[in-house]
């Protein structure tokens, strides 16, 4: 590592966030369960296997449109534990709270926290809270951990991908991260975007029921599809493919996007799964999957080629082909 | 915004590539000069598309890349000074100076600051009084409007402690310098779509007419710019040199009139330098005597600006003018990535450099 300071960047769950973990946390803690790099880790334990996963969460605005910190850091956990194919049972919660911050502020939190539980079916069973001083935090921030059993004859994980397999996205992507541009100052642009922030777990344990099909479950968060797809190709060394036409996408996303200069590869998505599946199955578990609140707008979107060093491929709309690479630093808006 | 859906249909890209290739044989250089169309042909895979000898090369419209080291190292300067806050767009924060980046001072301890718009870093400086605030203020004749804006607001409301250090750039002036210089044949201009919903059709005029180089300023979507280079390759078989609009659903003749006069209103034109290219006459914008007290430029005497240190190696200034591809530096991807940019170009996410590192 050539910096000598940690940089934005390293935190952006792009590039330098994978040297970070690849060159120092990895080597550090090194055990079987840590290097599969999923959302959270698989646990055997006799007679059950479990997943456990953690997060924190800092987000700028605390409110946007569609959602808040508090459902973020409830729903963010349970997805990731669904992602392990588990069913999310018990959330920790501890808060970091910087002096001065308005109470009724974290009573909403509070509230939207409690209606996500209830909601995604979990509990938040221990807790803690610090207070910073005063500019020693911004505002609040939120760490969650979860646990969840994980269904019987469920073996996913990002380096599970098979040729032949087909990709399923549940939704149009990008909404979460335009929701949170939309509602940061000094951009202005209108737009009724609302971020998609969603519970997957009820979703994920309609796809499980063809569990032995079920290849990979990932939902793209930071970084967008692009780097879930990078991870996943390189996790599992194959090459994966896309279409452009075939991937969901709002006609204001597409508008923000084109502003802003923004590729919605890249943006954020906080109710989004990718499902990498043995084509034989494709057909009727999409149909499952629409069924579902949080699955209408499923669609195959890609399939994986062949076995290689991990690229992903994008078949333009035009009909032209390139690279996408995974995220490097934050996008931002264009100045030009 | 349903529009937008026409100018990617698979169909209409099609027909406008068979009439393409019904009337271009002959090898041409066709320069779009804006990092925003560069972006967009890679991720259309246009270039994989379009018969071979039709050679797109990527020009000097990105403002970040063609901004200076010197211009880098004096906001360094501010920044390493308690008194003062730096505001920036964000692409600006990688960008290498002479021996240090806004991104590195930050993490010692600068209070630098991104923001979307010079309207948030006079935000900044109505909370902090106590501070003097500096907005880096890069752009093309898209974004100076809002810097323009800005200083007015800041006279208006009587705010004594916001600062622009002005590195605005004019396009039309770089792109007669690149024809004058004759380092390189460019047969025809894509010219930039946002630039020109500001300065309309009119200021590149003379450059199809004394240089007769046929110019069209084309829209963003892969649609937009396959008509723009048919309409080029007509107009060089039919020995034309115009100036055309083919993004008229945003770009008037005439620009954007209140836009223009707010510019007029705070800037001169003075010369200025470009990353890797050299001083252009006419080409840069600096505050006017009338609204000298927003400049930052005028409290240089409490800054110490470090000895500029170009990075020889680097061959941006090359790869601005199209003079060679990226994939021409032998540093691009060796030792030059995203993550250590060595360059502007592999800075902003507009950059030829960076494009090409992340679709090729
Ligand atoms: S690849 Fe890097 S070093 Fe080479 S020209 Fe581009 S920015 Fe400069």
């Amino acid at each position: 590592m050539k910096e000598e300071k940690i940089l934005l960047s390293h935190g952006s769950g792009g590039r330098l966030s994978h040297d970070l973990i690849k060159k120092l946390f990895l080597p550090n803690f090194v055990n079987d369960k840590l290097s599969k790099l999923d959302d959270g880790a698989i646990l055997k334990t006799p007679g059950t296997k479990l997943a456990y996963s953690t997060d924190s969460y800092t987000v700028d605005p605390l409110f946007f449109p569609g959602g808040n910190i508090g459902l973020l850091a409830v729903y963010g956990t349970v997805n990731d534990l669904a992602m392990c194919g588990a069913k999310p049972l018990y959330l920790s919660c501890s808060l970091i709270i910087e002096e001065g911050f308005p109470l009724s502020d974290l009573e909403e939190i509070v509230l939207s926290m409690k209606k996500a539980c209830s909601i995604a079916r979990v509990d938040i069973v221990t807790g803690d809270t610090k207070v910073v001083n005063r500019g020693n935090a911004d505002k609040i921030f939120i760490n969650t951990s979860g646990i969840g059993v994980v269904k019987r004859g469920v073996n996913t994980s990002g380096s599970n991908a098979q040729v032949g397999d087909l990709i399923i996205l549940n939704g149009p992507i990008g909404n979460h991260g335009i929701a949170i541009l939309s509602a940061r100052e000094g951009l202005n642009f209108e737009t009724t975007i609302q971020s998609d922030l969603a519970p997957l777990n009820g979703l994920v344990n309609e796809i499980l029921k063809y569990s032995s099909d079920i290849h990979v479950l990932r939902d793209p968060t930071r970084g967008g599809l692009a780097t879930t797809l990078n991870e996943i190709a390189q996790s599992s060394r194959v090459e994966v493919e896309i279409e452009e036409e075939k991937i969901p996408l709002e006609e204001e996303v597409r508008a923000a996007c084109e502003l802003l200069g923004y590729d919605p590869l890249y943006l954020a998505n906080e109710g989004k799964l990718v499902t990498f599946v043995s084509p034989h199955v494709a057909p009727i578990l999409l149909e499952e999957m629409r069924k579902n609140e949080y699955g209408i707008n499923s669609k195959i979107i890609g399939k994986v080629v062949k076995k290689s060093e991990g690229l992903v491929y994008l078949r333009t709309s035009i009909g032209g082909k390139r690279v996408v690479d995974m995220l490097t630093g934050e996008q931002l808006p264009r100045i030009c | 915004m349903k529009y937008i859906d026409e100018y990617r249909s698979k169909t209409l890209a099609k027909n406008i590539l068979n009439q393409i290739n019904l009337i271009s044989y002959q090898p041409v250089n066709l320069m779009e000069v804006c990092g925003t169309h560069t972006v967009s042909i890679f991720r259309n895979g246009l270039r994989k598309i379009l018969p071979l000898h039709i050679n797109l090369i990527s020009g000097p419209g990105c403002p970040v890349c063609v901004t200076p080291v010197r211009y880098i190292d004096e906001i360094i300067a501010f920044s390493r000074k308690k008194e003062f806050i730096v505001t920036t767009f964000g692409d600006m924060l990688r960008v290498p100076g002479s021996t240090s980046s806004l991104e590195k001072e930050k993490a010692k301890g600068a209070d630098i600051r991104m923001v979307y718009s010079p309207l948030d870093a006079l935000k900044i400086a109505q909370n902090n009084p106590e501070k003097k605030i500096i907005f880096a203020g890069v752009g093309f004749e898209t974004t100076i409007p809002t810097i323009a804006s800005t200083i007015l607001k800041a006279d208006k409301e009587k705010i004594k402690n916001f600062f622009v250090l002005s590195m605005g750039k004019l396009i039309p002036p770089a792109m007669k310098s690149l024809l004058e210089s004759k380092e390189i044949k460019i047969n025809g201009f894509l010219c930039p779509g946002h630039v020109s919903t500001i300065i309309g059709s009119k200021p590149y005029q003379s450059i199809a007419s004394q240089y007769h180089v046929p110019c069209v300023i084309s829209g963003f979507e892969p649609v937009d710019i396959l008509q723009s280079i048919y309409l080029l390759l007509q107009q060089l078989k039919n020995n034309q040199a115009e100036v055309i609009i083919q993004y008229s659903r945003a770009v008037k003749p005439e620009g954007n009139e209140i836009a223009l006069s707010k510019m007029k209103e705070v800037f001169i034109t003075v010369d200025s330098d470009w990353r890797g290219i050299g001083n252009i006459p006419q080409s840069g914008l600096e505050i006017n005597d009338n609204f000298f007290r927003f400049n930052a430029r005028a409290l240089e005497s409490d800054i110490e600006i470090e000895e500029t240190l170009e990075f020889k190696n680097c061959r941006c200034g090359e790869v601005l003018k199209g003079i060679i591809t990226p994939l021409q530096c032998p540093l691009f991807k060796k030792i030059c990535t995203p993550e250590n940019p060595l360059g502007a170009c592999m800075v902003s996410s507009e950059g030829s450099c960076s494009a090409y590192y992340k679709y090729n």
